[in-house]
C-alpha cells in the first residue's frame, strides 16, 4: 500500500452507527438474517443414505445436476451479485446487510457440496459439475444475470435481475427436493433446501423493497422504462427457464407441474418488486403437495370455504412476545 | 358499518392487497407517533407476518400494541394473515398468534400481496361473513 496516493483517490468511509438509522427495514432485516444463521452441518444428512439408494439412477443423476445449477446461481450471487449493489446502497446499513445476504449464498453454494459428499460418487458429482458448466441453458441463464451485474449497468436494473434471481431462477431447482419430500424421499435434504429456500425468501423481499425505494426517486418516464425492462427481462429469463426444465424434467414426466411452479414464483418476483402478477391464476396452480412441502404444518386456511381448521391451533408456536398486556 | 383494520410495512404487500379488495379500511400506522384512524364498530384485521425461524415476532409491534386496547379487542370479529409459504411452518404465523389469543376465527391467508384469486374469495368471504354476522348480532 502506498501512503503517496492523492487524498481524493482512497475516501474513508464513514464509521457505521446502527444507533441512527435512515431505514428501519435494515434493521429489522439484518435482525431477521442473523438470527435465521445455520450451517449445513446443522441438518443430519446422512439420514437420507437409505433413500438416495431407493432412487433410480436417472432420478440420481437428475437430483445431482438440478444441484450443481444451484450451486451456479449461488455462486453468483455470493461472488457477483450481492457485492455489485453494494456501491448502490442508500444507506451504509444497506451495505451491511448485503455483505450478510453475500455470505449466506456461498453458505447455500457450499451446502449443496455437502449433500454431495454425503449421498454420492466423485465420479457423479465430477460428471454433474462438468454437465453444469456446459449445459446451454443454465450457461445461458447465468449470463442474462451477469450481464445486469457489469459496473457500468444501471443500479436499478442490476435489482431487478437480483430479485428475479432470488425469487424465480432457483425454483425450477427447488421443485425437486420439495417434489422428493412430498414423496417421503430424501427428507433431511429437504430440510437443508427449505432453510436455503427461507433466506432467499427475505434476501427477494429486501432487494425488491430496496428497488422499490429507489423507483420513488425516479421520475415518471423513468419508472416506465424500469417497469418495461423487468417484464422484458422476466420475459427473456423465462423462456431460458421453460427450456432448462423441459430438459431436466421431460424425462421423469414432471415438466408442466414444474412450470407451473415457475409461473407462481415469477409472481411472486414481480410482487417482490411491488409490480402486479403476469401469469393468471390457472397458469400458477401448484400441486398441493409441492406447497405443503414447502410449508409442512401450515394448513391452507380459507374459512370463507369451509376448508382448513379456523379455530384449531395444534402446533407450539412461540406467541410470547413481551409486548402483548393480555 | 363492518370494515377492514389492516397492517402493512414500507415494502407495502398488505396495502396492495387491500386496495385490490376496495373496501372501507384503516390503517394501522407504521410510525408509533402517528395518530390511528376511525376504528369501525366491528372490523377484520388483516395483518402480516415478520417471524424468525423459530416464529419469534411474528405480530408486528404496531398490531400488538393496537390489540393491547380492550376496546379494538372488542371490535375485532376475524384476522386475515399475509405472509409467504416460503416460511415454512411459520408461512402467516401472525394470524395463528392473533386468532388465538383474540379467540376470533383465522379466516384466511395470502401470500405477498395475494393473486386474483384470493381477492376475488376475500372479497365474497367478507360480504357473506358480514352477512351472516350480521344474522346474530
Amino acid at each position: 500500500m502506498k501512503d503517496n496516493a492523492p487524498a481524493s483517490a482512497r475516501a474513508v468511509p464513514r464509521a457505521i452507527n446502527w444507533n441512527r438509522l435512515q431505514d428501519e427495514k435494515d434493521l429489522e432485516v439484518w435482525n431477521r438474517l442473523t438470527v435465521n444463521f445455520w450451517l449445513p452441518e446443522k441438518v443430519p444428512l446422512s439420514n437420507d443414505v437409505q433413500s438416495w439408494a431407493t432412487l433410480t439412477e436417472e432420478e440420481r443423476q437428475l437430483t445431482i445436476r438440478v444441484f450443481t445449477g444451484l450451486t451456479l446461481l449461488d455462486t453468483i450471487q455470493n461472488s457477483v451479485g450481492a457485492p455489485a449493489m453494494m456501491p448502490d446502497c442508500l444507506t451504509p446499513h444497506e451495505e451491511s446487510v448485503l455483505t450478510n445476504i453475500a455470505f449466506m449464498e456461498a453458505v447455500h453454494a457450499r451446502s449443496y457440496s455437502s449433500i454431495f459428499s454425503t449421498l454420492c460418487s466423485t465420479r457423479e458429482v465430477d460428471e454433474a459439475f462438468r454437465w453444469s458448466d456446459e449445459n446451454p441453458h443454465l450457461q445461458a441463464k447465468a449470463r442474462a444475470v451477469l450481464e445486469t451485474y457489469a459496473p457500468e449497468a444501471d443500479p436499478l436494473k442490476r435489482k431487478i435481475a437480483s430479485v428475479f434471481l432470488e425469487s424465480f431462477l432457483f425454483y425450477s431447482g427447488f421443485y425437486l427436493p420439495m417434489y422428493w419430500s412430498s414423496r417421503a424421499k430424501l427428507t433431511n435434504t429437504a430440510d437443508l433446501i427449505r432453510l436455503i429456500i427461507r433466506d432467499e425468501a427475505v434476501h427477494g423481499y429486501y432487494i425488491g423493497y430496496k428497488f422499490q425505494r429507489g423507483l420513488e426517486l425516479e421520475s415518471p418516464e423513468r419508472r416506465q422504462e424500469l417497469k418495461d425492462y423487468a417484464f422484458g427481462l422476466l420475459f427473456e429469463l423465462y423462456d431460458i427457464e421453460a427450456r432448462y426444465t423441459e430438459e431436466l424434467y421431460d424425462g421423469i414426466g414432471l415438466t408442466e407441474e414444474v412450470k407451473a411452479f415457475l409461473h407462481y414464483n415469477a409472481n411472486k418476483a414481480l410482487q417482490n418488486l411491488g409490480f402486479e402478477a403476469l401469469f393468471p391464476p390457472e397458469a400458477a396452480e401448484v400441486n398441493p403437495a409441492i406447497l405443503a412441502a414447502l410449508s409442512p404444518d401450515s394448513e391452507n386456511h380459507d374459512f370463507f370455504s369451509g376448508s382448513g381448521s379456523s379455530y384449531v391451533i395444534g402446533r407450539a408456536v412461540a406467541t410470547e412476545d413481551d409486548d402483548w398486556d393480555f | 358499518m363492518p370494515g377492514i383494520v389492516y397492517f402493512s410495512s414500507a415494502s407495502g404487500n398488505t396495502a396492495r392487497f387491500v386496495d385490490g379488495l376496495g373496501m372501507l379500511a384503516s390503517r394501522i400506522p407504521v410510525s408509533p407517533k402517528a395518530v390511528l384512524g376511525r376504528i369501525p364498530e366491528e372490523f377484520v384485521l388483516i395483518c402480516p407476518t415478520y417471524a424468525d425461524g423459530e416464529g419469534r415476532g411474528a405480530v408486528p409491534k404496531q398490531v400488538i400494541r393496537f390489540l393491547n386496547d380492550p376496546d379494538h379487542r372488542r371490535r375485532l370479529r376475524g384476522v386475515i394473515g399475509g405472509g409467504n409459504r416460503n416460511f415454512g411452518a411459520t408461512y402467516g404465523l401472525a394470524a395463528d398468534v392473533i386468532a388465538k389469543k383474540c379467540s376470533v376465527p383465522l379466516l384466511y391467508k395470502f401470500e405477498l400481496a395475494g393473486t386474483l384469486t384470493d381477492i376475488a374469495r376475500v372479497k365474497d368471504g367478507l360480504h357473506a361473513f358480514w352477512g351472516t354476522e350480521c344474522l346474530t348480532a
